[in-house]
């Protein structure tokens, strides 16, 4: 495939690996422990488990999956919204396909459609849109879920509807943002992470400059990364660079598609419809101020939670699960003490193993037995 | 038309433009369907009599090897048609292709339609034209049959069960469970059309691609195998699931690990990039056409070999080889030099959201 398969060259990232391997001996943290790099986002997870990385990169570099799966940490009380709103008479409820099987409490949203909820998979929420001007006596609810990276086309498509008059359409707000996120991540007491690969789409929209506080204040380096496996090793590289000089910068690798100013337009719409919430729940996580977002008053029309009853019950994550200890870097997900046994893929305990961009799963389902080294060579 | 033709049977004809549900009922409706549509495509000596069964001389059976193979499969496809083929080309391939994977010679095939009231009797001829085309492909004759009729929206348009049987060569032993330290993987050919064409026939997606379904049958494939390597060790189709979820099933059944090179593995470009847009892992696209062979290491080049020759196996390849006994685990060695787990799929692949 042209313009991707250029950032998956194996002799490129042989290069890359050996100048990352100059750079340990000359980072002081690793004398000590291994460093841990964050990669906040589940797109770089994904490629980090899917093209095997960690075992490419020296074993003084370890990755901490960060938090920016957003199907893995919509807690579960927020799930059982959406199965209590997809099982109200006359709606159809369009979602994310990702979304279908994340668990709530009693039954996940792919039950309730086997139960005979009307749930669609949509594959962008203007296809929600088109499904309610198509079906007129139906209610569509849109379930907007995402950080920066999908809240712009919620938000158009909300202002979509409000051009065509669209009164049967609605969304049922989870759009989070990723900032105060990092911060809760960094406040955190048992926090041991050195550095960050920053998310590539949402920065897209927001720009570079919302992560200055990280390396001014914080004093870690964090470097905006591509999905591909040659830009996630050439962020490495830079983020190692950066300790190896003692510096903590904002830098941006992946300069093709993020313009350090982010997207204007896109923002605009996402100010115009969307204004933060006090606080929103995570999995995982717990409570973060000001992390989540809701649809301002002059578009209550379309919002669902005004729409319509939401139960809006809190249901606390199983006391078993770990997730919150993974997401800051403090124990790896085989650490956990039920990964694998009472939390797998297959029946999910815990909000990492639910998606496969969630931590626990891409480990479970990629890396959950140590590929060796030389795995390569055996292969002939 | 000649006096002599006009005072044969009449041939029942269908007046119909759609299905209801007196071609259900057992009655005269029934008989004008089943002898305009289905024996009209599918005629044989075996099933023009109508009769409750077909009858088949086990001598004849006998003739062809030593162990009758038997397997059945339901065909609920949604399109009904889709990019090089349609459901009934799947019905005829899916199940001669179920008995050539344990090195039977597939012969007779059962046809069990469920048909939605509201199908149109065109689509219906269509389709059964198609599996009397497969079935001729594949050397087998569809010999007994059964016609359902369900209210609109008990059924999905139209769902077929063929049943198949075959029969065994003797000194032919084909299971999961052979696979051998230093065997080879073979797969004949481009993986995860099928997958791709028929997700992309939705048209959810508004993508405009030329991708085809690879449906075809491999009978004709395994005997030019055979005859080169009567030891092949397993053998199996790479459909729902795909060949990720086949090598797991060799590796658990056989109790060893296999690992297979992700640079061999041969895929189109347009199949690629859909996956790379909707984010799917093609190692998982089903497959109707395309077969996963572990075959000892020494014959492996002889199979191939053979294999080529055959117009279903042009495309053939070695993937990857049979690792040590032990925890059974299939690794994928990346194009990009790294090393992956390929396990199994806990449910059907959903697309990523970013």
């Amino acid at each position: 495939m042209k313009y991707v398969d250029e950032f998956r060259d194996p002799v490129k990232a042989q290069t890359l690996l050996n100048e990352i391997n100059d750079l340990i001996p000359q980072i002081d943290i690793i004398k000590d422990r291994p460093l841990q790099i964050m990669e906040v986002c589940g797109g770089h997870t994904h490629s980090i488990f899917r093209y095997g990385l960690q075992n490419m990169l020296p074993r003084e570099v370890e990755f901490v999956h960060g938090p920016g799966c957003p199907v893995c940490v919509l807690p579960m009380g927020r799930v059982d919204d959406c199965v209590a709103l997809a099982e109200i008479p006359h709606v159809i409820f369009a979602t994310f396909g990702d979304a279908m099987r994340v668990p709530g409490s009693k039954k996940s949203l792919l039950q309730a459609k086997a139960e005979g909820a009307d749930v669609r998979m949509v594959y962008s929420p203007l296809d929600a849109l088109k499904l309610a001007k198509e079906n007129p006596d139906k209610e569509v609810i849109f379930f907007g879920l995402g950080f920066e990276t999908t809240m712009p086309s919620t938000a158009l498509t909300v202002l979509q509807a409000k051009e065509d008059n669209v009164k049967n359409f609605s969304l049922f707000c989870n759009h989070i943002t990723i900032i105060p996120t990092i911060k809760a991540i960094l406040d955190s007491p048992q926090l041991e992470i050195d550095g960050f690969l920053g998310p590539g789409h949402v920065s897209m929209v927001i720009g570079t400059s919302p992560y200055d506080f990280i390396a001014n204040h914080y004093k870690k380096p964090i470097v905006v990364a591509g999905f591909e496996p040659l830009d996630v090793l050439h962020s490495m590289w830079m983020v190692l660079k950066q300790l190896a000089e003692g510096r903590h910068e904002v830098e941006n690798q992946y300069n093709r598609i993020v313009p350090d100013a982010g997207s204007a337009p896109a923002l605009e719409a996402v100010k115009e419809v969307f204004e933060l919430r006090e606080f929103f729940e995570w999995r995982g996580l717990g409570s973060i101020d000001h992390s989540g977002i809701r649809v301002r008053e002059e578009y209550a029309e379309w919002d669902a939670e005004r729409k319509f009853p939401v139960p809006n019950l809190k249901i606390a994550d199983p006391k078993s699960c770990q997730c919150g200890e993974v997401l800051k870097g403090v124990i790896k997900p085989a650490q956990c003490k039920v990964f694998g046994t009472q939390c797998t893929p297959d029946m999910p305990l815990g909000a990492l193993m639910v998606s496969t961009e969630g931590a626990c799963a891409a480990y479970y389902n990629y890396g959950r037995v140590q590929v060796t080294r030389n795995s390569a060579s055996a292969a002939a | 038309m000649t006096g002599e033709n006009a005072v044969q049977k009449r041939v029942s004809r269908l007046r119909e433009t759609t299905i209801n549900m007196a071609h259900g009922s057992g009655g005269k409706k029934m008989r004008d369907l089943i002898e305009d549509v289905f024996l009209g495509a599918f005629n044989n000596p075996l099933l023009a009599p109508l009769e409750d069964q077909a009858v088949i001389n086990l001598a004849d059976l006998a003739a062809s090897g030593d162990r009758l193979a038997f397997t059945t499969d339901s065909y609920v496809v949604s399109p009904l048609f889709f990019p090089g083929g349609n459901i009934g080309a799947l019905a005829v391939n899916g199940t001669v292709n179920d008995l050539a994977m344990c090195g039977a010679r597939p012969l007779y095939l059962s046809c069990g339609m469920v048909l939605e009231e509201g199908l149109e009797v065109e689509t219906l001829r269509t389709i059964a034209a198609t599996m009397r085309e497969m079935a001729d492909a594949a050397g087998v004759a569809i010999v007994t049959g059964d016609t359902k009729v369900v209210e609109r929206g008990a059924a999905d348009k139209l769902f077929i069960n063929t049943s198949g049987v075959g029969v065994i060569p003797a000194g032919v032993n084909i299971k999961a469970d052979r696979a051998e330290p230093g065997d080879k993987i073979v797969i004949n050919g481009f993986l995860g059309d099928h997958g791709a064409a028929i997700l992309l026939a939705r048209n959810e997606l508004a993508l405009e691609t030329d991708i085809e379904t690879d449906c075809q049958p491999l009978y004709d494939l395994v005997k030019t195998m055979l005859a080169v390597c009567p030891d092949i060790h397993c053998l199996r189709d790479a459909t729902r699931g795909g060949l990720g979820t086949v090598l797991n099933e060799f590796a658990e059944s056989s109790g060893i690990s296999i690992s297979i090179n992700e640079t061999a593995i041969p895929m189109r470009e347009n199949v690629k990039g859909a996956c790379e847009l909707l984010g799917l892992d093609p190692l998982y696209l089903a497959n109707e056409g395309k077969l996963v062979a572990v075959v000892p290491a020494d014959r492996a080049d002889a199979v191939l070999e053979a294999m080529r020759k055959n117009p279903a196996g042009t495309g053939s390849v070695i993937i990857g080889e049979v690792g040590e006994r032990g925890e059974p685990l299939v690794v994928m060695n990346t194009s990009f030099g790294g090393g992956r787990i390929v396990d199994l799929l806990v449910g059907e692949q959903l697309p990523r959201i970013c």
